[in-house]
């Protein structure tokens, strides 16, 4: 067989790239030609979750199996292309979900293979990152950057450099992510699945300031080594102990003020942090990313608190901040326009693969 | 031309012709790495049969059963594989690639059951007797889920020749029939009187008995397996509902 290769990436339009995210619940189906987004197809398997609270890994990856070919034939269709004419193919290889995973990264080998198209196999998080080059009518990120991360599956400060070949993670959650925080404070205050858009319903008539929550690992003792790490475990813990404890003489739960305060705590800790993040690294730019921006507080007290200590802040559109294929592809699509080799196809799932790994088993 | 790829024990793709010849085969026996090999697999495979993707005219998908997590890469793959050169996929029944290599074995006519290990002290266990008019294993139950302890003798029809295929060891060989296994392993052709006898396990179910099934599945013009994974199982998951107290 043939070597596949790569087109000339300097060509104007850029290489058209099909991007497979599938390292939690969200099936994506992205495709770009350069920095230009052609399709951003997600199938969520959300709703599949909800009676249970929260993803369940296995009904993720069956979801993940049954959504793959119908996602990429509306992706195709969207962007009006051949899989023929595709550059290269683009996948996550982690991090996230092992088995969820491995359903993206088995189907673009194949896909590749098919094609005798090279493949691209790439760092999830970078790709949260490389969503901003897909925002239309912006200036071009500017680097470096602090890049704040928060969805579901994770919580991550990263220190970005260069897109593609130099991300530092600062610091990251060390029990649940923050997403999954509101998820089971949502359940402790009787709420529906997903937490986030209930909480913030909830704590539309709160008063963010009624009840004053932990702030995780923001102590002074906790500077050596959590510095600009999360902690939202002992956040939740400490908003059941405080109902159980109205419970027990009787008293009702004020929801709205319980919910209003919970988000002021979340919002506030990854605020400072990445604020602090900044200004410690002399870096006047943070970039915001992934499914709980979609939390207006979080927007809003970020830009707000931004501005007054002169840090400009980017959010890119929430259908590019939740998971998407689309991301990958894009950062895929950076890797070729820099003269990057594709990966062999011995790579694998990485469920903990690091930041530092932007561009996984690039070829020799 | 088939491609066939199959995940439900090891990996494994072939490259077969219409008329069920193996032209090209390739396969990892580890029963982990499923996402790790499939790529390179599809290529040797390929290679091996001197054949370009561009010659592919179906895909062979095996559906299991078997450990989820594995199965579903080359399901997953097979799909995609599909969809990047507009053709349709065939779903096959895994344990049928397993039976077609046992009729051909051994050829005795008899009834035997294909047992593979369904993890979590389970078996997945298909019941099959001689090859249909297309040349197809005729499976006359299954496949369907055993605890491991189960006495398969007792559950499976007299006289039905025990399988363990991959990792499985079921009761039946290792336990209170386990005179029959002795017996098997030491006469052969002890198998076709002793009840369920069973013969040493096969290492991996092969694609290239799944593209040979799907070759004479096309060739029949007869309906192809469902094609939904064969999982047997349901997500094991619990509804959460009742809150823990957190307070002493
Ligand atoms: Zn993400």
């Amino acid at each position: 067989m043939t070597e596949p290769t790569v087109a000339d990436a300097t060509a104007s339009s850029g290489p058209l790239v099909l991007g497979i995210e599938t390292s939690c619940d969200e099936t994506g189906i992205g495709i770009v030609r350069g920095r230009s987004l052609l399709s951003n197809t997600i199938a969520s398997s959300m709703d599949e979750h909800a009676r249970f609270g929260g993803v369940v890994p296995e009904v993720a990856a069956r979801a993940h199996l049954e959504a793959l070919q119908p996602a990429i034939e509306h992706a195709v269709a969207e962007a009006g292309i051949r899989l023929r004419d595709l550059d290269a193919v683009a996948v996550t290889s982690g991090p996230g979900l092992a088995g969820a995973l491995m359903i993206g990264v088995g189907a673009a080998k194949a896909l590749a293979v098919s094609l005798g198209k090279p493949l691209y196999a790439v760092n999830h998080l970078v790709g949260h990152i490389a969503a901003d080059i897909l925002t239309e009518g912006t200036e071009p990120l500017e680097y470096p950057t602090i890049a704040l991360l928060v969805s579901g599956g994770h919580t991550s400060l990263l220190h970005v450099r260069d897109l593609t070949t130099d991300v530092e993670m600062l610091g990251e959650t060390i029990d649940d992510a923050a997403g999954e925080a509101f998820d089971k404070v949502a359940r402790i205050l009787g709420l529906p699945y997903p937490g986030g858009p209930q909480i913030d319903k909830a704590a539309l008539d709160g008063d963010p300031d009624a009840i004053r929550f932990p702030r995780g690992l923001s102590r002074a003792s906790d500077r050596d080594k959590h510095r600009w790490d999360f902690s939202f475990s002992g956040l939740k813990t400490s908003v059941a102990r405080w109902i159980e404890q109205r419970e027990a003489v009787d008293e009702p739960i004020p929801v709205a003020d319980v919910a209003a305060s919970f988000r002021e705590a979340v919002v506030d800790v990854l605020v400072t942090k990445a604020l602090d993040a900044c200004e410690e690294r002399g870096v006047p730019r943070l970039l915001l990313g992934g499914g709980v921006i979609a939390n207006k507080r979080l927007r809003d007290v970020a830009t707000r608190r931004a501005t007054e200590r002169g840090v400009t802040v980017r959010i890119p559109p929430l259908s590019l901040c939740t998971d998407n294929g689309a991301m990958i592809a894009g950062l895929a699509a950076e890797l070729i326009a820099s003269g990057r080799r594709p990966s062999t196809l011995a790579f694998g799932a990485d469920s903990t693969l690091p930041v530092t790994e932007i561009h996984v088993a690039e070829a020799p | 031309m088939i491609l066939a790829v199959d995940t439900s024990i090891g990996s494994t793709a072939a490259v077969v012709d219409p008329d069920g010849v193996v032209l090209g085969h390739s396969e990892s026996a580890s029963p982990r790495g499923h996402a790790e090999v499939i790529g390179d697999l599809l290529v040797a495979a390929l290679e091996d049969a001197g054949v370009s993707a561009d010659e592919i005219t179906h895909v062979a998908t095996g559906m299991g059963p078997g450990p989820f997590t594995g199965l579903r890469i080359g399901i997953a793959a097979g799909r995609a594989f599909a969809v990047g050169r507009g053709i349709g996929v065939m779903p096959v029944v895994s344990h049928d690639a397993a039976a077609l290599a046992h009729i051909e074995r051994t050829d005795d006519g008899g009834a035997f059951a294909i047992v593979t290990d369904a993890r979590r002290r389970e078996n997945a266990v298909s019941v099959y007797r001689g090859l249909d008019a297309h040349g197809l294993p005729f499976r006359l139950s299954g496949p369907e889920l055993h605890p491991q302890t189960a006495d398969l003798a007792a559950i499976l029809p007299s006289a039905t020749v025990i399988v363990p295929t991959g990792t499985a060891r079921p009761a039946a060989a290792t336990g209170t029939a386990s005179g029959a296994l002795d017996a098997a392993a030491s006469s052969p052709g002890a198998t076709a009187e002793d009840s369920n006898a069973a013969e040493a396990p096969t290492s991996i179910i092969r694609a290239a008995d799944l593209g040979r099934i799907a070759a004479r599945t096309l060739a029949a013009g007869v309906a192809p397996a469902a094609d939904e994974p064969l999982y047997l199982r349901s997500p094991d998951v619990t509804v959460g509902h009742v809150r823990k107290r957190v307070s002493t």
